[in-house]
C-alpha cells in the first residue's frame, strides 16, 4: 500500500467535493487507475491497495451516508428500494426482500462470508472487480485492464475462473459478483449522483463488456456516486432464486450461477427472468433464452434448448472450456427448482 | 465427563485431559514469534523474483531508498557475510535458495531483497518501488515441460520376488496410472522471524519444529558459533513440516539485525509464503497387479515420479510403505526424479504416503471392481503379518479398523453398482480406504525435576505445533511419578532446553514421552531405593516422606534416550552417536520400515459423497476413521488429530492445488481466496474411532504416532466414493467438478 489522503465525507456534496477540479484535476472516469476512489466497505477498495494493483491518491470514505437514504431499504407501491451503503448482511436479512425478491437475498446471503457481508455496502459490491488472478497480480506487466494496451496474460494462462461470454480478444476477466445477477434479472435501476445531480439508469447499462477498452469497467463519469438500487415490484418475483455452483459449500466465487424468477402458468412458462454468474465478462442478462421460454412447458427439451441458447455466443478458453456445459446444467437445474419452488 | 471432543478412553488409552495451554490458546494469550515482544523494532519486507529462470541485471534501489522510514534494503550485493550450507543427505536440506539471493535465479517468488523500514508499511511501500530487471531463461515448470532432467532415486527400495513371472501367470491383471498435484502449507500462522542481537549472542523468534535444527542452521548460515544462538518457539500456528528446517528468511533477518544493531522482524506475505518455504511435490504413479480370482495379489509393482528442484534430489519415495501395506507375493518399486525450475519441495503432512498411499488405495479399489469383490474383503484377503521381502509387522489392527469402522458407517446399506444409490438429484457414493504411517522413534533428552511438595517441572526443547505435547508429557510425568497431572508444569519449545527431534514423521509424542519416562523412573528408583516403583496414589504425605527418608527437598534427572534400532541406516545415512548429533541439531529417527520389525500405525477411512447428476460439484456429508495406534496418550488431543488429518484428507481429494502457469513456472492461486481447503459448511458429520491396540515393543512409551495418520488414504476413499456414486473413476487429484461433467 501507498501513502494516500483520507477524506471523510458526511454528506453527499461532500463526497462529490473530493472530485471537485480544484481537488481532482485528473478528470478520469473511474477505474482501477484512478487517482480517487471511493471507499465504502473497503473489501475490494483495500484489498486492491494492499496488493499494490490500485494506488489511489486521494480515499473519500461515504460511510457516514449510511445515515442518509442511502442506508435505507424501502418497500412499497414503488418497488423495492436499497440504499448504496446498506450492508450486504442486511439487505440478506431483510424480510422484505427474503419474501418478495428471494433471489435478492440468496444472491447476497450466498456470497463472501459472514465477516465480508457485514462490512460490503451494495454500492461497492455491484463495483467490485475481478479475481482474474494475473489482474491481481503487478508482477506481471500484461494486463488490459490495469496497463491499458499491454496485452492478456490471462488469455493463455491459467483460466478456469475466468470468462466464456462477454469476453473480448483484449481481456477474459469475469465478473465475479453475485448480486448484479439478481439486479440485472429483476430489471433495476441505479439512482446515481454526480456533480450535476441525480439521475437513473438501467442497472443493465452501468457494466460495460470489455471491448478493445477492458480498464473502462462502467458508464460511471467523474466522481459519479451511486446511491440506491430501485428494484420495480414483481408479484411474480416470490418464485424466484439465485443458484450458485462452486468447488466448496461456501465462501468461494461462483463457478457458474443462475438468477432466475419464473412467472409460471400451469407449467407453462407465462414470463420469466434469467441471469447467469460467473460465466461472464459483466452481469449477464439471458435475454434470447428468456424469449425462447416463454409461453413453452418447462420440459427437458426446452430447458436444454434454452441453455443451449444462453451458451450460443461461449468463448471457452484452455481451462475454462467446462464453464460452457457447467453454465447449461446450472441454468437447467435453476430453472427446475424454480418451477417446483413451494411460495 | 466425557462428549464427542473428549472420547472416553478404552483400553491403553489416556484421559482426555484438557491441553495445558487451552486457556492461553482461547484467549488470545499464547505468544507465537512474531508476538514477542522486542525492544525498538524494525521491521522487514521482502522482495521476490517475478522470474523463475535467470539472473538479476540490474537493481535500481533509488525510489525505494527515498520511502520516509527506509533504514536498508538488503540484496545478493550486501549479504555476501552468508555462508554456503549443505543441503540434506537424501535432499531437501531446504529450499533451493537457502543460498544466496541472487544474482541466480532458480525458482519462482525467490527472495532477492529486503526491506527494512522503521514501519511495516514503508518497508512494504519501498519493497514495491523496488526495481529488480532479469535476464530471463525460459523455465521448465514440470512433468511435462521441456528441459527437465530425471535422476532416479538413491535410496534402496523394496524388491522381492518375480514380479513378471507372477504377473504373467496371474488370473487377473491390473494397470493404471495416478496424480497428485503440487500442495501448500498456508499454516494461518504465517513465516516469520524475529532475530535479536545481545553483543554477540542472537535470539531468533521463529516457528519452529525444531529448535535444536533452527539453532545450529543459523549459526552455520551466519558463520558463527551454535553456541551464540538461542532459538524460541513457544508456540506454532501450524507446521505440518513447513516450519522443519531453516529456510533463506532466517539468516537474512539475523544478519540484517546484526548490521543495523536493532532488532529486526519479519512477517512474510501470504503469497510469499508460496514460495520461500518448501511444499507437497507433485507425482505421479504406475501401478501394476496381478491377482488370483481370489483377491491375492500375487505382483506388486508401483512406480513414482516426483518433481523436484534442478540442484537438489528430494523424494519422499513412498513405495516404501505402498510395497507393504498387504501381503503381496512378489514386489517391484523404483522411483524417479524430474528436476524442474522449481523451489525444492519438502515436508507437508505424511509426505512419502499421502501421495503413493493414494495410488494404492485407488488401485485396490479398481482391483475390487475387476474382480466384483467388495473392497473391505479384498484387504481382508490381502491382510497379513509379513511382507513380500519377508519382514514380520511389529502389531497390526488393519482389519479391526475396517470392521468398527464399516459398522459405525453402516457400509451394508452399500449397494455395489456405481451409480445406484440416489436422493433426488443428488447420486450417493460410499468409498472406503487404509490409512497407514510409519511409526517412528528418536534419540531424546529430557529433564524432570521432582520436588518433595508433589510438584514436578519437565523440560524439554519439544514442539507445541498443536498436537498437545505440553499436555501428554505431563500425563506420562504424572503417571510415572504418581501425581495429578495438574502438579506437572512442562516447559517447552527453547533451545535452552535439553533436544528432542524435530517434530517430524510423528515421532515427538512417543520420543518425549519415552524420555520423559525414563527420567521418571530413574527419579523413582532413586526415591524408593532402587525399587523402580510408583508412589503411593500421589498423596502428598506419601511423596514427602519419601524426600524426607532420602534427606532432600528436590530430586533432579537429565537423561538421554536412544532407542534400540538407532544404528546405520538408509533414512539418516551412518549414526555415531546419536546424542551428540541431536545436540548438533540433526535427528536420528528410526522405526517404520527400517528396522527388526515392520512397525505402523494403521487405519480405515469411510466417505460418503453426494454429486448432483447435472452440476456436479461434489460434497462430502459423512466420513468416519477408525485408527489403532498403539498407546493412545489422551483421547482429546489424538482426536483431535485424526479429526483434522480427515478433514486435511477431503482437503487433498477435492480442493487443494498449487496452480502452475506452465509458460513461466510461476504459482497463480497463490492466496488463500483461490487456493481452497474445506470452510465449515464442506464437514457436516465426522466421527473417529480409536480402536484399542497394544505393542510396547515399538519403544518404551508403546505409542505409535498418529499426527499424519488420519490424512492417509482420505483421499482415495473420496475418490472410490466418487466412482461409486457416478462411475466416473478420477485418477488425478483434485477431483473438481469438471472432470466429472461428461
Ligand atoms: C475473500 C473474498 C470473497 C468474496 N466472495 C464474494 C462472493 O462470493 N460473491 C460476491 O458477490 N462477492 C464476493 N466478494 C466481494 C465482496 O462482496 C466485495 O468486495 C464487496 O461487496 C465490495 O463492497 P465494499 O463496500 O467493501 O466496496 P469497496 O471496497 O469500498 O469499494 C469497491 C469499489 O467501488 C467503489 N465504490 C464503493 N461504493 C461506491 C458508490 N456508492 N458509488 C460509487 N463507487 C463506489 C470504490 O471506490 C471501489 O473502487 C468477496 C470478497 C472477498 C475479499
Amino acid at each position: 500500500m501507498r501513502p494516500f489522503h483520507y477524506v471523510k465525507a458526511n454528506d453527499l456534496p461532500g463526497a462529490l467535493q473530493a472530485f471537485a477540479p480544484q481537488n481532482d484535476p485528473t478528470n478520469a472516469a473511474p477505474s482501477v487507475n484512478a487517482a480517487t476512489q471511493y471507499l465504502a466497505g473497503g473489501t475490494t477498495l483495500i484489498d486492491l491497495m494492499k496488493l499494490d494493483v490500485m494506488r489511489p491518491a486521494t480515499v473519500t470514505d461515504i460511510n457516514a451516508l449510511d445515515q442518509s437514504k442511502a442506508g435505507q431499504i424501502e418497500f412499497g407501491d414503488n418497488g423495492l428500494r436499497l440504499g448504496a451503503l446498506v450492508r450486504m448482511s442486511q439487505a440478506a436479512d431483510h424480510e422484505a426482500v427474503k419474501s418478495n425478491f428471494p433471489v435478492i437475498a440468496q444472491s447476497l446471503q450466498l456470497a463472501a462470508s459472514a465477516q465480508i457481508r457485514n462490512m460490503a455496502s451494495l454500492g461497492g459490491n455491484v463495483l467490485q472487480r475481478t479475481r482474474c488472478t494475473y489482474f491481481r497480480d503487478t508482477s506481471y506487466d500484461n494486463c488490459n485492464k490495469r496497463n491499458p494496451g499491454s496485452g492478456c496474460a490471462a488469455m493463455d494462462g491459467m483460466n478456469r475462473n475466468l470468462a466464456v461470454l462477454g469476453t473480448s480478444n483484449d481481456c477474459i476477466a469475469s465478473y465475479p459478483g453475485d448480486f448484479a445477477q439478481a439486479l440485472i434479472a429483476l430489471d433495476a435501476m441505479v439512482e446515481i449522483a454526480g456533480s450535476a445531480g441525480t439521475r437513473m439508469m438501467p442497472f443493465a447499462q452501468l457494466h460495460r463488456a470489455p471491448g478493445s477498452t477492458p480498464q473502462i469497467e462502467t458508464t460511471l463519469t467523474q466522481g459519479e456516486l451511486i446511491t440506491a438500487f430501485q428494484i420495480p415490484n414483481l408479484p411474480w418475483g416470490k418464485r424466484s432464486l439465485y443458484l450458485k455452483i462452486r468447488d466448496r459449500a461456501s465462501y468461494e466465487f461462483a463457478l457458474a450461477s443462475a438468477a432466475i424468477a419464473l412467472d409460471l402458468d400451469n407449467g407453462t412458462v407465462r414470463d420469466v427472468r434469467i441471469a447467469l454468474g460467473g460465466v461472464s465478462a459483466q452481469p449477464w442478462r439471458a435475454a434470447e433464452a428468456e424469449a425462447l421460454l416463454k409461453g413453452k412447458p418447462i420440459d427437458d427439451t426446452m430447458l436444454l434448448a434454452a441453455a443451449d441458447k444462453a451458451f450460443e455466443g461461449a468463448r471457452p478458453k484452455k481451462h475454462n472450456a467446462f464453464k460452457v456445459q457447467l453454465g447449461k446444467a446450472t441454468l437447467m437445474r435453476a430453472l427446475r427448482d424454480a418451477a417446483t419452488m413451494t411460495i | 465427563m466425557s462428549n464427542k471432543a473428549a472420547p472416553e478412553p478404552k483400553a491403553n488409552m489416556g484421559g482426555p485431559v484438557i491441553r495445558k495451554e487451552a486457556r492461553l490458546k482461547v484467549t488470545g494469550e499464547a505468544r507465537y514469534g512474531s508476538d514477542m515482544p522486542v525492544n525498538n523494532p524494525a521491521f522487514a519486507y521482502l522482495i521476490t523474483s517475478s522470474i523463475a529462470r535467470g539472473t538479476i541485471k540490474s537493481i535500481d534501489l533509488a525510489e525505494a531508498k527515498a520511502v520516509p522510514g527506509v533504514l536498508e534494503i538488503f540484496t545478493h550485493e550486501n549479504t555476501g557475510e552468508l555462508k554456503k550450507v549443505s543441503y540434506g543427505a537424501n535432499g531437501g536440506g531446504s529450499t533451493t535458495s537457502i543460498q544466496d539471493f541472487g544474482p541466480k535465479i532458480q525458482h519462482d517468488g525467490q527472495i532477492v531483497g529486503m526491506v527494512v523500514a522503521n514501519t511495516f508499511e514503508a518497508a512494504r511501500e519501498a519493497a514495491y518501488k523496488a526495481k529488480f530487471a532479469y535476464d530471463v531463461q525460459p523455465p521448465s515448470a514440470g512433468f511435462d515441460s521441456k528441459g527437465v532432467d530425471e535422476s532416479s532415486v538413491k535410496k534402496k527400495l523394496p524388491n522381492a520376488g518375480d514380479v513378471k513371472e507372477l504377473y504373467d501367470a496371474a488370473a487377473v491383471k491390473f494397470e493404471a496410472s495416478y496424480g497428485t498435484p503440487t500442495e501448500h502449507h498456508n499454516p494461518i500462522e504465517l513465516f516469520t522471524t524475529t532475530a535479536v542481537w545481545n553483543n554477540d549472542q542472537l535470539t531468533v523468534y521463529e516457528p519452529s519444529q525444531f529448535m535444536h535444527g533452527l539453532k545450529n542452521n543459523v549459526a552455520a548460515k551466519l558463520g558463527i558459533e551454535p553456541g551464540q544462538v538461542h532459538t524460541i518457539s513457544n508456540f506454532v500456528g501450524g507446521a505440518f513440516g513447513a516450519k522443519a528446517q531453516l529456510t533463506p528468511r532466517t539468516g537474512l533477518v539475523a544478519l540484517a539485525a546484526r548490521k543495523l544493531n536493532r532488532p529486526v522482524k519479519l512477517v512474510a506475505a501470504r503469497d510469499q509464503g508460496f514460495t520461500i518455504a518448501t511444499y507437497r511435490a507433485e507425482t505421479r504413479h504406475n501401478i501394476r497387479i496381478g491377482a488370483g480370482r481370489d483377491g491375492k495379489i500375487a505382483s506388486f509393482e508401483h512406480e513414482g515420479w516426483e518433481v523436484t528442484s534442478r540442484p537438489d534430489s528430494y523424494s519422499v519415495a513412498g513405495v516404501e510403505d505402498s510395497a507393504r501395506l498387504y501381503g503381496f507375493a512378489s514386489v517391484k518399486t523404483g522411483v524417479t526424479l524430474i528436476h524442474a525450475d522449481r523451489n525444492t519441495p519438502g515436508f507437508m503432512r505424511s509426505p512419502p504416503v499421502v501421495p503413493y498411499i493414494y495410488a494404492l488405495e485407488s488401485a485396490m479399489d479398481e482391483l475390487a471392481v475387476k474382480l466384483a469383490m467388495d473392497p473391505i474383503e479384498l484387504r481382508r484377503v490381502n491382510d497379513s503379518m509379513t511382507d513380500a521381502t519377508g519382514k514380520q509387522w511389529s502389531s497390526r489392527s488393519l482389519m479391526k479398523c475396517y470392521d468398527e469402522g464399516a459398522a459405525a458407517f453402516g457400509w451394508s446399506k452399500r449397494t455395489a453398482a456405481p451409480g445406484s444409490m440416489s436422493d433426488g438429484e443428488w447420486l450417493i457414493g460410499y468409498g472406503c480406504a487404509s490409512a497407514v504411517y510409519p511409526t517412528h522413534i528418536g534419540a531424546a533428552t529430557a529433564r524432570v525435576q521432582f520436588n518433595a511438595d508433589g510438584r514436578a517441572n519437565v523440560q524439554l526443547a519439544a514442539h507445541e505445533i498443536g498436537t498437545g505435547v505440553m499436555t501428554v508429557v505431563a500425563q506420562m510425568a504424572a503417571e510415572r511419578l504418581g501425581i495429578p497431572v495438574e502438579q506437572v508444569q512442562v516447559e517447552l519449545g527453547d533451545s535452552k532446553f535439553p533436544p528432542v527431534p524435530v517434530a517430524g514423521g510423528s515421532n515427538q509424542t512417543a520420543s518425549c514421552c519415552s524420555v520423559v519416562m525414563q527420567a521418571c523412573d530413574a527419579i523413582m528408583e532413586k526415591l524408593n531405593g532402587g525399587r523402580a516403583e510408583t508412589v503411593g496414589g500421589g498423596s502428598a504425605d506419601g511423596v514427602r516422606q519419601k524426600f524426607d527418608r532420602l534427606g532432600v527437598s528436590t530430586l533432579e534427572q537429565y537423561s538421554e534416550f536412544v532407542p534400540g534400532d538407532a544404528r546405520p541406516n538408509p533414512v539418516v545415512g551412518l549414526v555415531t552417536n546419536p546424542i551428540k548429533k541431536l545436540y548438533d541439531g540433526v535427528p536420528t529417527l528410526v522405526g517404520g520400515s527400517h528396522g527388526e520389525k515392520l512397525m505402523y500405525a494403521l487405519g480405515a477411512n469411510f466417505v460418503e459423497v453426494r454429486v448432483p447428476k447435472y452440476t456436479r460439484e461434489i460434497r462430502v456429508p459423512r466420513l468416519v476413521g477408525a485408527f489403532a495406534s498403539g498407546r493412545i496418550m489422551n483421547t482429546r488431543t489424538a482426536r483431535s488429530q485424526h479429526m483434522g488429518a480427515m478433514i486435511w484428507g477431503i482437503s487433498s481429494a477435492l480442493h487443494e492445488a498449487t496452480e502452475i502457469d506452465e509458460r513461466n513456472a510461476r504459482y497463480t492461486n497463490d492466496n488463500l481466496a483461490d487456493y481452497l481447503i474445506p470452510v465449515n459448511a464442506d464437514i457436516k458429520q465426522l466421527d473417529v474411532i480409536m480402536v484399542p491396540e497394544t505393542d510396547n515393543s515399538v519403544n518404551p512409551a508403546g505409542v505409535k504416532g498418529i499426527g499424519e495418520l488420519g490424512n492417509v488414504g482420505t483421499a482415495a476413499a473420496v475418490a472410490n466414493a466418487v466412482y461409486h456414486a457416478t462411475g466416473v473413476r478420477v485418477r488425478e487429484l483434485p477431483i473438481r467438478l469438471e472432470k466429472l461433467l461428461a
